[in-house]
């Protein structure tokens, strides 16, 4: 099956939820919408045809104050038919939300987390959403571009050097 | 039989001789000649570590054997990169340890933060922010010769030291003299 079919596929069963693609990445990715990413990976998953059964990565993106946008990126792998597809969700930069996906790919409980830990995305319906990588006191998200380090974490300079030196 | 042939006979027995000393001296041989590490492995001077342990190197010959527990050792050695979030348990197994207590701080990521030292927002800039540093290991990471340099270089302090006379003590008892 090549990625032209995955798409109308889709768009018979799920119409408007396919927002667009980008070929540029690879494998080549859906672009789908932020309502409708856990109907479409839900189907993906469970479609006689596609059978998505792996979720090999799950990752955010900040593209910056400019774009004032951030990118949710799923890798989906097919192990019985061989198949690759990439989904891409655009979220808005202030109180960023999506559905979770730890429901139907188990392995998606801690990525989220990571994704949430590092770039404060939250994941609606998560059994655990907690820091996974940093303390849970830590402050702030390290990979928004737009991320000033604390000054001190447990009266620890986090600086090698403070700037009033 | 020579007076050589009998001291000899006398060490092998251990019927013969007296050997006399200062008890400082005593207690510091005893003591830099059984430095039990308790092993802080955070990242690739780990492995360093290790083999510094191993049989190539050999670290059992300076008295040098790995603790797991921080309660039955004289010395942390720091070998990584430490992580804010590690750097609060690194801080309470220090406590842990009993007193006469040291801390080697193995590699570059331990001495100041390494190569994350501008950019590495988790990682503490050095471990002497979080505890008291005796010996520090430069390297990235450091070679075996050179951690077994630094416990060569603890040895040197710990001669000096007096554990019957602490200076906390001289100082009280200066106070109360006068």
């Amino acid at each position: 099956m090549q990625f032209e079919e995955i798409k109308s596929l889709i768009e018979q069963n799920l119409p408007g939820s396919v927002m667009g693609e980008d070929e540029t990445s690879t494998p080549k990715a859906l672009m789908i919408g932020l309502d409708s990413i856990h109907k479409v990976c839900d189907f993906l998953h469970t479609h006689d045809t596609t059978y998505f059964d792996s979720l090999s990565c799950l990752t955010g993106l900040d593209n910056g104050e400019e774009k004032d946008s951030m990118e949710i990126i799923y890798s989906l792998y097919s192990i019985p038919f061989d198949l690759h597809l990439m989904l891409k969700v655009e979220l808005p930069r202030k109180n960023p939300k999506i559905d979770s996906v730890s429901d139907i790919w188990k392995t998606a409980d801690w990525l989220e987390r990571e994704t949430y830990d590092l770039l404060g995305i939250h994941f609606n319906n998560h059994p655990d959403l907690r820091r996974i990588l940093l303390p849970s006191d830590w402050e702030g998200y390290p990979l928004r571009k737009d991320y000033v380090a604390q000054e001190k974490y447990h009266d620890v300079v986090v600086k090698w050097k403070s700037e009033n030196e | 039989m020579s007076s050589k042939e009998q001291t000899i006979a006398g060490l092998k027995t251990g019927e013969g001789g007296v050997i006399v000393s200062k008890l400082d001296d005593l207690l510091n041989w005893a003591r830099l000649s059984s430095l039990w590490p308790v092993g802080f492995g955070l990242a690739c001077c780990a492995i360093e570590f290790m083999s510094t342990a191993s049989s190539a190197y050999d670290l059992d010959r300076f008295g040098v054997i790995p603790r797991n527990s921080p309660r039955q050792a004289d010395v942390m050695i720091v070998s990584g990169t430490v992580t804010f979030k590690m750097a609060d348990r690194i801080k309470r197994l220090y406590e842990q340890m009993a007193e006469p207590r040291y801390v080697i701080s193995m590699g570059s990521c331990s001495n100041c933060g390494g190569p994350y030292w501008e950019h590495g927002y988790h990682v503490v800039k050095g471990v002497d922010r979080v505890i008291p540093v005796d010996v520090y290991v430069p390297g990235c990471p450091p070679r075996p010769e050179a951690l077994i340099g630094g416990f060569l270089k603890l040895q040197e302090k710990i001669r000096t030291e007096s554990v019957l006379r602490p200076k906390a003590l001289e100082k009280i008892m200066k106070k109360n003299a006068v």
